[in-house]
């Protein structure tokens, strides 16, 4: 499975509160919280965001609340994969459990500037740089992780393998 | 090599001897918890499952409280959509408005969790049951549909850090300070995947409450867990509370930590945390001259009974500064009730204070005291994040009750020593 897309990077810290504000969370309906995703750290983002853009962070991103809307927000946005050094721990869990692809790439993340082209190959955690030329390693998923991607969540995932 | 306190109670709720950081275990669980923001998801993906019923209709609780009183119509569908599943399933702990109260002050109020529980919770702040010596973390929606299913929730062990206290707090220090000063110290990714676990003689000297707030905010470290060790204190609060059976674990003398701290209490001083960062704190003594739009005392950090006697001790018979806006909110219907009996709420209201019907409201920017562009608030809630209480252009510094009073008084951010 790879995916290509557009880069918008961020820093440190990015937090759930500016992934999707608490604001919008009177809903948890994927394409209504999608046109909030990034508002208060990226006005432009959801203007500019193509399916199968890549977003990098630098470290603990998605820090803060256990909102699972915002990697919902992300997917609805048409991001195809987040990267980054470091993860919280929630919005790990979140994003694996809904299908959103995320890889910690310390490398990847030096290397990459925002608006490079990158194809990400998440069977063998290979993150080509196309506008540099350059190749990063990620950990590939493990086997059981992967059918959750494929399967487009946790729960989609347990039905299916009922 | 020894376990940890949070490891024993994972190996013990896993069925095995002994578990090691970064092992992937399947634990049993205690009590799986949502609120209005999360519920409606997982109800979502509970359904997907196709079961007829919850695990256990005693160990799932469900407390509306981020947009309640239903704040408006999206915030009411979300709320009804919760309370027919919490009815459909015939859910014991379902608190509608009126029994119910911020879901952290409310859940160990009522019993529900004892020291030794393993406990999830679709909001990050359930770790705040650390407190009790139970192993509790926050979890997405999509693990508590998972866990209303089957009881169960995977986890990789965390391996922990070491908070030696000792010592005693100064007068106006409470557990808000040292906690704000332990993420100051070590990071918001400081504890990332990791438990804090907090020892030593100093942990007597730390009421339920000041325990309960720095447990809460083991989130902002980054931290899976915050736990503290079992004393008198916290049976006597459980004793009082709950007719659940409890365990006591104590990490094994030979328990590997990653770090180990050691913090005397005695040195603490009031701390704040500037925008936007919990770990961007100073001391009471670096603030400088900040100047202030509204003051919001309570939450699940500080909304409870010690916290409003402080607030209520500092602004007696006094009055709030000209075009502050200051709001109390008491964690739950009892600590409201207490306070009202307590002459507290008196106090509040002669002083020009506003007091709200328990909800998180404010603290995450929701309802109840949202900030314009540009504005400021000391606020004794958790997080201080770009927009958190409002507009994207305001700014949130965290702090204890103490500190949010005195500034109330003055219109800046002001040391509690210099009013009272």
């Amino acid at each position: 499975m790879k995916k290509k897309g557009r880069v918008f990077k961020y820093g440190n810290n990015v937090d759930t509160d500016v992934i999707i504000p608490a604001r919008y969370l009177n809903t948890s309906d994927p394409q209504e919280l999608a046109k909030h995703c990034m508002e208060d750290i990226d006005k432009d983002f959801v203007n500019k965001v193509k399916p199968g853009d890549v977003i990098v962070g630098e470290n603990n991103f998605g820090c803060g609340s256990s909102r699972e809307h915002a990697p919902i927000a992300i997917k609805a946005a048409g991001v195809s994969c987040v990267i980054a050094k470091t993860f919280a721990r929630i919005f790990y869990r979140n994003s694996i459990n809904t299908g959103l692809p995320i890889l910690e790439c310390e490398e990847a993340v030096n290397g990459i500037e925002n608006g490079d082209e990158i194809e990400v190959d998440f069977k063998t955690g290979e993150i080509f740089n196309i506008t540099k030329n350059k190749t990063y390693q990620a950990q590939a998923f493990p086997e059981f992780m992967e059918g959750i991607i494929a399967n487009e969540g946790l729960v989609n995932h347990i039905k299916k393998n009922l | 090599m020894g376990m940890t306190m949070t490891q024993k109670i994972l190996a013990a709720h896993a069925g095995l001897d002994k578990v090691v950081a970064g092992q992937l275990i399947e634990a049993k669980l205690d009590l799986v918890l949502g609120n209005d923001v999360t519920t409606p998801v997982a109800v979502k993906e509970f359904n997907k499952i196709g079961l007829n019923d919850v695990f256990d209709k005693n160990k799932v609780a469900i407390v509306p409280d981020h947009f309640t009183p239903n704040k408006d119509i999206k915030a009411a569908e979300q709320c009804k959509m919760i309370r027919e599943f919490a009815y459909e399933k015939e859910i014991e702990n379902y608190f509608e408005v009126g029994q119910m109260g911020i879901e952290h002050g409310l859940i160990p109020e009522k019993g529900l969790v004892v020291p030794g529980d393993v406990v999830i919770g679709a909001d990050s702040h359930t770790c705040t049951y650390g407190a009790l010596g139970a192993f509790s973390t926050g979890i997405g929606s999509t693990d508590m549909a998972a866990g209303m299913a089957t009881g169960k929730c995977w986890f990789k062990v965390p391996s922990a850090l070491k908070f030696v206290l000792k010592g005693k707090p100064s007068k106006w220090v409470s557990g808000k300070d040292i906690i704000l000063h332990i993420i100051g110290m070590i990071g918001v990714d400081g504890a990332l995947y990791k438990s804090m676990e907090f020892v030593g003689e100093g942990v007597k000297n730390l009421s339920m409450d000041d325990r309960f707030s720095m447990a809460n905010m083991a989130i902002e470290a980054g931290g899976k867990n915050g736990i503290f060790i079992v004393d008198d204190k916290t049976i006597e609060y459980v004793k009082e509370h709950s007719i659940k059976e409890y365990t006591i674990y104590t990490a094994d003398e030979n328990a590997v930590y990653d770090k180990v701290y050691e913090i005397d209490l005695s040195t603490i001083r009031p701390t704040v945390a500037f925008p936007h960062l919990p770990d961007n704190t100073r001391t009471i003594d670096e603030v400088g001259e900040v100047k202030i739009d509204q003051v919001v005392i309570g939450s699940c950090t500080n909304g409870r009974i010690e916290d409003l006697r402080v607030a209520a001790k500092i602004l007696k018979d006094k009055q709030v500064a000209k075009g502050i806006r200051v709001i109390v909110f008491p964690v739950t219907q009892k600590v409201y009730l207490q306070a009202l009996q307590e002459g507290l709420i008196e106090t509040f209201i002669k002083a020009g204070v506003v007091v709200s019907t328990p909800t998180c409201g404010p603290c995450l920017g929701g309802h109840m005291g949202i900030l314009a562009d540009g504005e400021r608030a000391v606020a004794t809630t958790n997080r201080n994040f770009v927009g958190r209480m409002g507009h994207p252009g305001s700014e949130v510094y965290l702090a204890s009750p103490a500190v949010a009073a005195a500034s109330a008084l003055t219109g800046k951010i002001t040391n509690p020593e210099d009013i009272a």
